[in-house]
């Protein structure tokens, strides 16, 4: 599915790639990130996973610029993560809307970011939000609310679509909704960078798969690799849905 | 409200402060002419006549002589004639002139625990007032009350000091009101008393000593000095004041037939 | 004590049929109060937001300055605008002492601490909300703040209403810069102090109780304000 609400990438321009290099992150002097080591080069939607507290998210924020690493290299496109925040967009688990009407949430950062104001219709009517513009967002129901943080999210232009855990604990439809969307943006030529510990979506979404454990990358491969031949012992027991800690 | 409805709400709110088309004077004065009621019956009838609004600020004698060495009044009528020559002296103001007098009386409990009801000797009550150790309530700032309370202690070789002598570093009504909750005797101007509301059972213990003679001057602020002052305006009301129809109204305002103030202006050949 | 009845009786009267200098001081506490909480706001609530938004050497003691100064005596205020608006002081020029403006200014250097320290408590509970996916936006440092005042506005009116709660309670600071001249500078509180000192009790007493309707209107209004404005949007 094709869609033309959010300008497509021009064909000529650089794809994304980044580089991680023996990352190491410790937050209240526990270490969370343990000389993470990882490069994307790959188009498409690129999966993290891993069990509970083994840094996806924070490995998301680094990406985007948020934080910095106490020691160690991220680099997109040769560029440290923290110059390129702009061209990506970040989606939180718990999305953060500010206290007015729909629309104006997404008239807020295109004004914000000098972007065409006249596309938030638009953008909302691609995440099914048309009839709700004026309501105000934080009567929205959890599902609607990440559907208008996705809106918001691609209001950016972004060549970067980050998503930390964007479904957690939405209902099924919710779920389905927000992951055409994200499929919709990956066809338009966004790179995609989805944090989830749910194994059902990351076999319907993944491209490729990042398994993270302990801090570290311990297995990276095509989706069509991992699941079926996952290398090590945690991941398979973590596909398979056994606890791993 | 949106932010532009609120400054709008506050243009409308302040643009009325801006506009004084009349002239106005501003005269530094005491609390106790201003208390005593003086004011709202003088200035109507100045102003009706010259259409110059007079604008009273009613402090202690001290502060007032202080405001107006800063240059922030145009006439000065207060009670303290020492520091009123230093004010002339030192070249802030023009001239003094007597304008008027009342005297002072010392108020007190109906127990009158000095003994001292009915005296018509200053010095010796307030002897009688410090042997007995009754309690006393001074302005104790600095006012023209105070100075004049200073000088009579001085003169019955006084010094007031110990429990019983409690200076409340107020103005004249507010000394009024806290001297009667303590049952304190108090040092007044007569004015004041005579339109003082929170009499309760105080009555006038001590009056008609020569020594409790008030006299109020009046000096216009010196433009050499305060070159904003507002020269014509501020001798208007001053030469008013001294005229014989300024007099006259001085000694027209009187509360339940008691006059309060006594013109004693120079006599001018006019 | 009859002073009490007097009073209560006396402030009823004056409530049902106000004379015309009681309306004259009623509106020039308002104007003078709404003034000065107006003009600290627009100082207070972005210097709140400023430090609810930023991190630099020197915050820490700059909060505690802030709270500190949320107890200035307002006498000290009042002396302290008196020396700067005196003629004699720096902006003595500008004859503004013994106006509604000097009032103004005294009651807006009482209140703008309160604003601002209030307000940065309230802002930067909100930032710990907002500041990810501000930063994620690449919003700048005034869009950041603009956004978050205009989200904490319901909080903020709370805010603004202590300052003005705060104003309009005053006497230190208005009576030295205004000299309660009748006609001009007289507000409440000041014909209040004045009403005193002149032994009547129950009047002065009267005239708080007016001073407490007038609070409490202002208060229930806003509160009837905001109940419409949360009703709009909740149905918008």
């Amino acid at each position: 599915m094709r869609d033309h609400t959010f300008a497509p990438l021009d064909c000529t321009t650089e794809p994304m790639r980044l580089n991680m290099e023996d990352v190491h992150l410790s937050l209240g002097g526990q270490p969370v990130l343990d000389g993470l080591t990882l490069c994307l080069d790959r188009p498409g939607i690129t999966v993290l996973m891993g069990p509970n507290g083994t840094g996806k998210s924070q490995a998301l924020r680094l990406m985007h610029g948020l934080a910095r690493p106490d020691t160690g290299q991220i680099l997109w496109n040769g560029h440290p993560a923290s110059e390129m925040t702009q061209t990506q967009a970040l989606v939180f688990q718990k999305p953060v809307l500010l206290r007015r009407s729909v629309l104006a949430n997404i008239d807020f950062v295109l004004k914000a970011r000098g972007g065409d104001r006249s596309r938030a219709a638009a953008l909302l009517a691609h995440v099914g939000l048309a009839a709700k513009a004026q309501q105000p967002a934080r009567a929205l129901s959890g599902g609607e609310a990440q559907r208008l943080a996705l809106a918001r999210a691609l209001a950016l232009d972004p060549r970067v679509l980050l998503l930390d855990e964007p479904t957690a604990s939405l209902d099924p439809g919710s779920v389905l909704a927000i992951e055409r969307i994200v499929l919709a943006a990956r066809d338009a030529g966004v790179k995609v960078v989805l944090v989830t510990h749910d194994t059902g979506q990351a076999r319907r979404l993944a491209d490729e798969v990042v398994f993270l454990h302990h801090g570290r990358v311990v297995e990276h491969a095509e989706a069509s690799d991992f699941f079926p031949r996952p290398q090590t012992a945690a991941a398979r027991d973590f596909i398979n849905g056994r606890i791993v800690v | 409200m949106t932010f532009r409805n609120l400054t709008l709400a506050a243009m409308l709110a302040t643009a009325p402060l801006c506009a004084q088309a009349e002239e106005s004077i501003i005269v530094q004065s005491t609390t106790s002419t201003a208390n005593s009621g003086l004011y709202d019956y003088l200035l109507p009838l100045f102003t009706g006549k010259t259409g110059i609004t007079v604008n009273v600020v009613a402090v202690g004698t001290g502060q007032a002589i202080k405001n107006a060495a800063n240059c922030d009044g145009d006439v000065l009528l207060v009670h303290a004639k020492p520091a009123e020559e230093k004010f002339v002296a030192e070249g802030r103001g023009t001239q003094r002139t007597d304008l008027m007098y009342n005297d002072f009386v010392v108020v007190g409990p109906a127990a009158d625990p000095a003994g001292i009801a009915g005296s018509h000797d200053i010095e010796a009550a307030l002897k009688s007032i410090a042997d007995a150790g009754a309690a006393f309530a001074s302005r104790g700032d600095d006012s023209g009350t105070h100075k004049a309370e200073m000088r009579l202690w001085q003169a019955a070789g006084v010094t007031p000091d110990g429990d019983w002598y409690r200076p409340t570093g107020s103005g004249m009504g507010a000394t009024l009101n806290t001297g009667i909750g303590m049952g304190a005797y108090v040092l007044t101007d007569r004015a004041t008393w005579i339109n003082f509301g929170n009499k309760q059972d105080y009555q006038i213990a001590v009056e008609g000593d020569d020594a409790m003679f008030n006299q109020y001057g009046v000096i216009p602020v010196n433009p050499a000095r305060c070159p904003a002052v507002k020269v014509d305006a501020g001798k208007a009301f001053s030469d008013w004041l001294l005229s014989p129809e300024g007099q006259e109204a001085i000694a027209g305002y009187k509360i339940d037939g008691q006059q309060l103030f006594f013109p004693n202006a120079p006599k001018v050949a006019n | 004590m009859q002073d009490f009845g007097d009073a209560f009786a006396l402030a009823f009267g004056l409530v049902l049929n106000p004379t015309s200098d009681l309306l004259e001081i009623v509106g020039l506490s308002l104007r003078v109060s709404l003034s000065a909480c107006l003009l600290s706001c627009l100082i207070g609530l972005p210097l709140g937001a400023l430090l609810a938004v930023t991190r630099f050497r020197g915050r820490g003691a700059v909060l505690v300055l802030l709270n500190a100064l949320m107890g200035l005596p307002p006498v000290v205020v009042g002396l302290l605008v008196y020396l700067a608006l005196s003629r004699a002081g720096p902006l003595g020029f500008l004859g503004l002492l013994y106006t509604p403006t000097a009032m103004i200014l005294a009651q807006a250097v009482l209140i703008t601490p309160i604003v601002a320290a209030l307000s940065r408590q309230v802002l930067e509970g909100l930032n710990d909300e907002y500041a990810d996916q501000f930063r994620s936006l690449c919003l700048t440092r005034w869009q950041s703040m603009a956004a978050l005042i205009r989200d904490g506005r319901t909080a903020l009116v709370t805010v603004a209403l202590a300052g003005f709660g705060r104003a309009v309670a005053e006497v230190g600071a208005v009576m030295i810069v205004g000299g309660n001249i009748d006609h001009l500078t007289r507000v409440m509180t000041t014909a209040i102090a004045l009403e005193t000192s002149k032994g009547e009790l129950a009047r002065a007493l009267a005239l708080g109780i007016v001073l407490m309707v007038i609070a409490l209107a202002v208060n229930a209004a806003v509160q009837g304000l905001r109940t419409r404005t949360e009703a709009e949007a909740a149905h918008a």
